[in-house]
């Protein structure tokens, strides 16, 4: 770590932790995957200041944290809309950002979402442990000390290869997830869904679902229609999945998320499709969920067209540097040539724009 | 064994292979034997697997291998389990100072089967205990094999902290708790061998469908093994 490669915690905001797209390879340990709760954001946030996907990022929980940037670089913010600030003035998000040694990075308050990311060029360098950065704070693992940030905690920031990617880049507007209050996420069912009645299927397939208070980055417990077993929902115990949807005996659906424990001994009746775990990972208590059935084939269409849309942003930061000093954080810069990008995703066509700006 | 072979999605990126619906020795070899044969084979796109009592998790990335091509290799290489070559189980011994401050619940547990101290160590040491899964903390062996003689119902109000490496009873249940964690069973001793050491090149020391055997040791012992870390283990192996 060179010197002031870091992240200062002035504020540590309600629950921001250090974390990357999990820790593979030990579930059979019962060690819990943890990683990002909206997988999208924080690959999203890596691509756009020029990261691998699964480079750490820092994840922030309703509340932001008030932060000092060490160094010269760029960042990016996605996720919740926290309301971002970088020395008081609101800055964009979804895009990358230049930030300047000292530049102080603030939230004014939530607008919509739970969860939002920051990625900075370079990756958050906390130790790999078990081959992740992830923190699983149940355990005191992984990220910074195994714990949500504090005041005075200095985050190691890993060396990027130029200060900024080769391109300035923003995910075009179309393609911003909407974090809605009342939601539809795909499921496939299983893998017990034939330990439930027609009944019980039709129930939960139909009702509208709410989110409760208890709802962490380990599962959301939903509110709603009592969904129907044929008897009983216990099981021995098996494996866990990302989105997995329980029903414990009391009919209630759980939905195991990032910090799920690996195994557990109740009923799923479906899995929610990685697609759509994003717009879980971003709903708050009292939001309203309804479930849609899906084909694992669509699923997985839906997932190779997110694919194709994350090979088409990091190809596009990797293209030629610019010459041009670039700096998107100055409203008065003048453009001197746009380039505009042409991604196909799930069938649709948007257009990136990629601005080329003098100061 | 091919028919009796359940497969099922759970979610889309996950595919269960279960062989039943219980606790046996036998269905769980099966979860080890697929397993370890699907390691061996080396199917591209399987991510990893958590084994459980009856059924194996594999998770896959659907963008190098499909569902049904997945399904179609669990079921060859079921097909062929006769013909591929695998690890016996290993039994690793587990050494554990019993009673006193590191087994609070000795007493009780001898007492409420109307057993000595002594005889509930004997019987406990003299188990070969198989590790069906791990789960709920990183490092929990769900054990099974315990003799019905020591059974002991949890504590009526659960300890806030249980530490690292004790070794306890719950109902007709025995466990090692790996980390520092809240919990009801009785605990009866402590091992000095650390079950997770995260920062470790092997992080968890147990593995599903390995054995484990308890052995008496004294504090001389302890503290040595303490002192010693993993190498004591290793010499332990059988």
């Amino acid at each position: 770590m060179s010197v002031g490669r870091f992240i200062e915690v002035i504020k540590p905001g309600m629950l921001t932790l250090v974390q990357d797209l999990g820790r593979y390879g030990y579930q059979q340990f019962g060690v819990p995957v943890a990683g990002a709760m909206d997988q999208f954001a924080a690959a999203a946030a890596n691509l756009l200041v020029g990261n691998d996907r699964s480079d750490a990022v820092l994840e922030m929980m309703m509340l932001g944290p008030e932060l000092k940037i060490g160094f010269k670089g760029c960042v990016a913010l996605t996720g919740a809309d926290l309301g971002p600030k970088i020395n008081g003035s609101p800055v964009a998000m979804w895009q990358t950002l230049e930030v300047q040694a000292g530049d102080v990075l603030s939230f004014g308050g939530l607008k919509s979402g739970l969860r939002g990311y920051l990625a900075v060029a370079g990756g958050i360098d906390t130790p790999l442990v078990m081959n992740s950065r992830s923190t699983y704070t149940k355990a005191a693992l992984g990220g910074f000390e195994g714990r949500a940030l504090k005041a005075g905690d200095q985050v190691p920031v890993g060396s990027a290869e130029a200060e900024r990617p080769a391109a300035m880049l923003a995910i075009p507007a179309e393609l911003v997830p909407v974090y809605s209050v009342s939601k539809t996420v795909r499921i496939v069912l299983g893998p017990q869904n034939d330990a439930f009645t027609n009944a019980g299927l039709q129930t939960f397939l139909d009702s509208v679902y709410t989110v409760t208070n208890e709802c962490d980055r380990m599962g959301y417990r939903l509110e709603g229609p009592s969904i129907e077993h044929v008897k009983g929902g216990d099981i021995i115990s098996d494996g866990i999945a990302f989105g997995a949807v329980q029903v414990p005996g009391h009919g209630k659906p759980i939905i195991m998320m990032a910090d799920r424990q690996t195994t557990g001994g109740y009923t799923k009746i479906a899995g929610v499709i990685s697609v759509d775990l994003p717009l879980l990972a971003q709903s708050k208590p009292g939001d309203q969920i309804r479930f849609k059935r899906v084909s694992l084939e669509e699923a997985h269409e839906l997932l190779k067209a997110r694919e194709d849309f994350y090979s088409e942003i990091s190809e596009m930061a990797a293209a030629q540097p610019i010459d041009a000093v670039v700096s998107l954080s100055s409203m008065n810069a003048e453009i001197i040539s746009t380039r505009l990008f042409r991604l196909n995703v799930a069938g649709a066509v948007y257009d990136v724009k990629v601005e080329e700006v003098r100061v | 064994m091919e028919n009796e072979l359940r497969l099922a999605p759970s979610g889309d990126l996950a595919l269960v292979a279960s062989f039943g619906n219980e606790i046996s020795e036998a269905l769980n070899t099966k979860v080890r034997g697929l397993m370890l044969a699907l390691e061996k084979v080396k199917v591209d796109g399987i991510v990893e697997m958590t084994p459980t009592y009856c059924s194996l998790m594999i998770h896959y990335d659907p963008l190098r291998i499909g569902y049904e091509a997945l399904c179609g290799k669990v079921r060859d290489t079921l097909g062929a389990l006769d013909d591929i070559e695998l690890p016996e189980p290993m039994v690793i011994e587990i050494p554990t100072l019993y009673g006193g401050d590191y087994g609070p619940d000795l007493d009780y547990v001898a007492k409420h089967n109307g057993l000595t101290v002594d005889e509930v160590i004997k019987i406990h040491t003299s188990g070969t205990y198989r590790i069906y899964m791990l789960g709920f903390t990183p490092g929990f062996p769900y054990l099974g094999g315990m003799d019905e003689r020591i059974a002991t119902p949890r504590l009526e109000t659960p300890r806030t902290k249980i530490a690292g490496g004790s070794v306890g009873i719950a109902g007709a249940q025995t466990g090692i708790y790996p980390i520092d964690s809240p919990g009801g069973w009785q605990i009866i001793g402590r091992t000095p061998v650390a079950l997770y050491d995260p920062l470790s090149d092997e992080p968890i020391l147990l593995k599903a469908g390995e054995s484990i055997r308890f052995v008496p040791i004294d504090q001389a012992t302890f503290d040595r093994l303490s002192r010693e870390g993993r190498s004591g283990t290793t010499e332990g192996r059988v």
